[in-house]
Parts: structure tokens; sequence; C-alpha cells
């Protein structure tokens, strides 16, 4: 099959690990690696055999045959790049907080995002809950979701601890905003245990409608989903009734591409950003060359 | 040596865990002017978990931080009226928002190994003009030079004093003392102290700290608080008059505030068997009645999820972990009928 061009730009963990996912991809080609300083991370992509390059966004910006950028570098950065990008026809999938383009969750509202150029990751937290949170809330209509992601202290890097209230108020805006919350709530925690604790999530809703079995179908349909693109996710304790309150928790173990198993969190947002340019690698991207395709037919003929 | 103690009430805040977060503006208004009038230096009004703490995880707030906050505000005369943060569930809006609303002293309270997420609520409460304080939860898991890091981190980020809290009332005196020791040997800003009566030490803890130079000592009128408590303050009082040291508070009005505290209880002040449990295991205070109702939901023991937390190596905030614990008990016990 042929493949979409993709270039990561900061060359950091995230960056890293979402590397080595985009070498396992069927329809991405992981073809160029820039930062701007010649680190450990642009060394570890050149003995990869990969490109790499320390300008920055203008090596990107100088390859036309790139489609699709991950930008793993911080939000202001990001708020640099963005029209860039937008400018070169690239699509942006934006891992850091700045928030150019809508919030996505690949299983709740990546088909709905079908004309957007920029993505924005949300958080770890985000990706970890939102598919629950959205799942109760498609059967039992949520006025209240609240969500405690729990990370190992080992996991959370400088850019989290020193922006600690931005996971919160993020995650906090993507359950209303992507899962249908009336109102949200996020609280983040960090655990030091050696060794290090999965990530734990436990997403609380407040429904209208506590049906039960439509839940329980819900939420299991939805862990399925997630599961396709993060094989370590799981569900840790199936929904608990009490009352009009649904608690449910899951976990999620890291792939162990990069990054050591215990940093789920990371895994899960660098999975769902993959998930997001093979989506509009094959359904986007691939048509558009198609079609190209067939209209130069045409005009031969 | 003659010691000048300052006490840090925090009934209005440790003991909104013990009434269930059920304070209402009359309570803490009564309660608040009666501390204030007996020489307190700090009365802290905030939710158990601190701003940003009513939740489902947390329990919800009769009555909004922000309400209460401005309650007490209206009554205070002399005290400073103080208010609690912990990073990662208030946020720096909340605090410029308590800040409006009244409060003056701004304590940031992170995990004993987690000072660094604290970092902005510290200069943000700087850049307000307050009085701001690293507080180090659960201080009982890390050895004492981890502390000291940990704490200069803090008055790195421009704390004006560093309080330690035994969370789960674990330590022993002697534990309490290296803790505290090392800090005023080698910060250049005073040493708080906060204690639980799990084991029932808190007041003993608390002259350890204070002999080790420990300055502003947390206390609660009739001890209310999380787990067995806190510090009891009126006998704090009374313990350091009896020392001949000086805090500057009356014990005469501390037993008068004591009496506006006894009709909001909803329980004994008391070390029961959980409590107990707590403190021996070295499990977070709050804990303890989320674990009691998630035993009767799952009908499990209460003892067996604190002592599981425990091992788990649970830290402050991890309630949600107290009904995976619960599930998973419940369904081993399940389990074993069906064997």
């Amino acid at each position: 099959m042929a493949k979409i061009d993709v270039a990561i730009i900061g060359p950091g963990n995230i960056g890293s690990d979402l590397m080595y996912k985009v070498m396992r991809s069927s329809c991405l080609n992981m073809k160029l690696m820039t930062g701007i300083v010649l680190s450990e991370g642009i060394k570890r992509a050149a003995k990869m055999g990969i490109e790499t390059s320390i300008n920055g966004i203008e090596a990107v910006l100088a390859q036309d045959d790139i489609r699709i950028v991950f930008d793993a570098t911080g939000a202001k950065a990001h708020l640099e790049h963005a029209p860039l990008l937008q400018k070169a026809g690239k699509i942006a999938i934006d891992m850091t907080p700045a928030a150019v383009g809508p919030y996505v969750v690949p299983c709740v509202n990546l088909d709905a995002l079908s004309q957007e150029m920029n993505f924005n990751m949300v958080t770890c937290g985000g990706q970890a809950t939102v598919p629950i949170a959205y799942a109760v809330n498609r059967v039992a209509d949520s006025s209240y979701t609240e969500i405690v992601s729990c990370i190992s202290s080992k996991s959370a890097g400088p850019g989290t601890r020193a922006n600690i209230d931005e996971f919160t108020e993020t995650t906090a805006k993507a359950l209303e905003t992507v899962a249908g919350a009336d109102r949200g709530k996020a609280v983040i925690i960090l655990n030091p245990a050696n060794p290090p604790l999965l990530m734990t999530n436990t997403i609380y809703s407040i429904v209208k409608n506590p049906d039960q079995e439509r839940i329980n179908r819900s939420v299991r349909e939805m862990v399925e989903e997630v599961q396709k693109y993060v094989p370590g996710y799981r569900l840790r304790t199936p929904p608990i009734f009490d009352g009009n309150k649904v608690t449910v928790i899951v976990e999620v173990e890291g792939a162990g591409d990069f990054l050591p198993k215990y940093s789920g969190n990371l895994d899960i947002i660098n999975a769902a950003a993959v998930r997001v340019a093979e989506k509009l690698a094959v359904e986007r991207l691939m048509k558009e060359k198609g079609s190209d395709a067939m209209s130069a037919e045409k005009e031969k003929g | 040596m003659k010691r000048r103690i300052k006490l840090v009430d925090v009934t209005l805040r440790d003991g909104s865990h013990a009434v269930g977060h059920s304070f209402t503006k009359e309570q803490v208004m009564r309660i608040a002017g009666e501390l204030d009038r007996s020489g307190v230096e700090i009365i802290e009004v905030t939710h158990g978990d601190g701003l940003g703490g009513s939740s489902v995880n947390y329990g919800f707030s009769a009555v909004s931080d922000m309400d209460l906050i401005e309650a007490a505000a209206g009554v205070i005369r002399e005290a400073k009226l103080g208010a609690l943060l912990l990073p990662g569930i208030g946020t720096i809006r909340d605090l410029e928002e308590a800040y409006e609303r009244g409060v003056r002293v701004l304590r940031v309270a992170t995990h004993v190994t987690e000072a660094d997420v604290g970092i902005q609520h510290i200069q943000a409460a700087k850049r307000k003009g307050m009085c701001a304080v690293g507080f180090l939860m659960m201080i009982h898991m890390a050895r004492p030079e981890k502390i000291l890091e940990q704490a200069r981190i803090f008055a790195d980020a421009g704390a004006d004093y560093i309080n330690l809290a035994d969370s789960a009332g674990h330590l022993v005196p002697d534990e309490v003392r290296e803790r505290v020791l090392i800090l005023t040997e080698h910060l250049n800003i005073p040493v708080g102290f906060h204690a639980h009566n799990n084991l029932g030490l808190a007041v003993a803890n608390s002259i350890a700290a204070i002999e080790e130079g420990a300055v502003y000592i947390d206390g609660s009128l009739g001890g209310l608080g999380a787990g067995a408590g806190n510090t009891q303050i009126e006998v704090l009082q009374a313990v350091i008059q009896r020392y001949g040291w000086e805090s500057g508070a009356d014990l005469g009005c501390l037993l008068e505030a004591e009496k506006e505290v006894v009709p909001v209880m909803q329980r004994p002040q008391v070390i029961d068997p959980d409590s107990l449990m707590l403190g021996y295991s070295g499990v977070y205070s709050s804990f303890l009645l989320h674990a009691k109702r998630a035993s009767q939901k799952f009908d499990v023991d209460t003892k067996d999820i604190l002592v599981e937390l425990g091992k788990r190596g649970m830290v402050g905030g991890q309630e949600d972990m107290i009904v995976d614990v619960a599930y998973e008990l419940s369904k081993r016990k399940g389990a074993r009928r069906s064997i």
C-alpha cells in the first residue's frame, strides 16, 4: 500500500515514541524528524535511518510530499507553526496544549471533523477518559462528569508539572465539548510508588437515565473501540451504579515502544495521534491521491 | 528558651472532612469569629481537599468554598484568613478568586515527593502579595533528606514557610524530630507541622516539632479533622502554657470556641479501630469516611480496604481507588464463597 509522508517536529520523549509508532504504521511513512539542536532524539532518529534536520519547521515546509505533521514541541512554538503549516496545506496534529484546532478523541469525534487541518490531542487524561464519558453520556445523558487520572510520578515530565492547571482545565473542557457532559471536572494525581503504577482513570458520571444494561453495553463497546489503537487500554472496574451515579475505572498500560510500559499516559496520547493520522491518510489523503490519478487518466484519455 | 509559637487553626478546613463538607455560612461565622477572638495566627477555611475539592470524588460542599471564605472574612479582625490548594485539584484561577474574597495565606499542598507541581501556585500567590506556604503531605513516606530537597523547591519558588504534614498520623515523635530538624537546620524560612491523631500522638508530635524549632503548628477545635482528627488546639495551647512557651492565644477563649464545634460534630472525634488502622498502616486520613461508605456498599471490612490502600502506596487525593479496592475485595470474597 502507498504511504503518506509524515514529519515530527520535536524529538523529545513524545516525539521519539511517536516515531516508533509511525514506523510500525501500514499507511504512514516516517519521513522526517526535526528539532532545533543536535539532541539525543535527533541522533536516535538518524541512527534508525530516518532523515533528520535541526532547522525545525523550515525543514518540514521545504518538503511538499509531507502531508501530516506531528507537532511535539510546546504550546508557544505551535502557535507559530500552525499558520505556516496551514498555509502549506499540511495537516497538523498538535500534541501541545496550544489548542489552535478542535480537540480530537479519535473514537469519539474524528469523523465529525472531516474538513479540519489542525487537530489538538487534548491531554493524556482526556484521551483515556473522554471515550468512557462519551459512552455513558450517549445512552444515559450526563449532567455532570468528573474524572480522576492518576499517573506515575516518573511519567510526568517537566511540562506537565510546570503547567498542571492546564491539564485539569483542558480535560474538563473536553469532557463538556467532546464527551457531551453538561458540566465537566478533572483531577490529576501523581503517585511516586516504586515500581511505578500503571495509569488509572476514574470516570464518574451523574446521569439522567441510569439504564444499567445500556450503560454497560455502551461502555464495553467503547473499550473495544479504544483497544483498536491502544492495546493496553483495559476496563479495570466495570460500571458501578449508585442511584444516578455511574463509576467506571480504566487503566492504561503503555505499548513500551520507546517509553516504559508504565507510561500509559504518554502512550495513549501518542497512539491516539497516530490513529488520527492513519485515518486521515486512508480516508482523506489517499482518496485525493486516487482522484488525482483518475483525473490524470481522464486527461490522457 | 522562650519559644514563640504561631497557631494555625484548621477546624474549618481539615474539620470539613469530619462533617462531610457540610459547613454552613452561619457555622463558619460563629467558629471563625470565636477563633479570631482567641488569638490564633491563621484561620484556614476551605473544603477538606482544598479549593476546588467539592466533587464526587471527595464529596460535594454544602456551601461553596468562596461563600464560606467570604463569610469568614466578614468576621475576622485580627487573624489571617487562609486557604488550602492541592495542585491537580485546585487551580490558579481558584486561588485568585479566593484572594478576591479575602484569603491572605495560601497553603499549597503536594505529596511529599512532588513539590514542583506547586511552584506556579506559590508564585501566583506571591504575585498577589499573599503569604505563600509550601505544604508537604504524607511526610512519613519520605526520608528527611528527600523532604529537605522538596522543601527547597518550595523555598526557591518563594514560599514564606514550609509546613510538614503527617497526613496519615503514622509518625512517632522521633520520626517527627528528624524531619523537622533537618529543615530548621538548613532552611532560612520558618517550619510548621500538621499532625493527625490516629495513633494518639498528635499533641506529643506537635511538641516534638516545636522542640526542633517548628514555629507554625496546626490544630483544630475539639481535634475536628480527618481520621482520628488533628492536634486538639485547646489541649495544645494548655500544654504550650505548661511548658512556659507563648503562642499569643488564650486558652479560655479557645475553650469557648470549642463549644461552637460540638453541635456540628457528626461523630465523636475519637480513635476508633479504623482510624487506628489508618495511622498504623500509613494511610491518608481523609480516606476514612470514604472507606466506611465503600465497606457498606461492597460488604467488605473497612480495615481490609485501608490496609490494602496502604499496601498499594496510594497517596492523598486517590479517594477513587477506595472503590477500586473495595470492588476487588468483594470479588475475591465472592470467588471464595462460590468455591
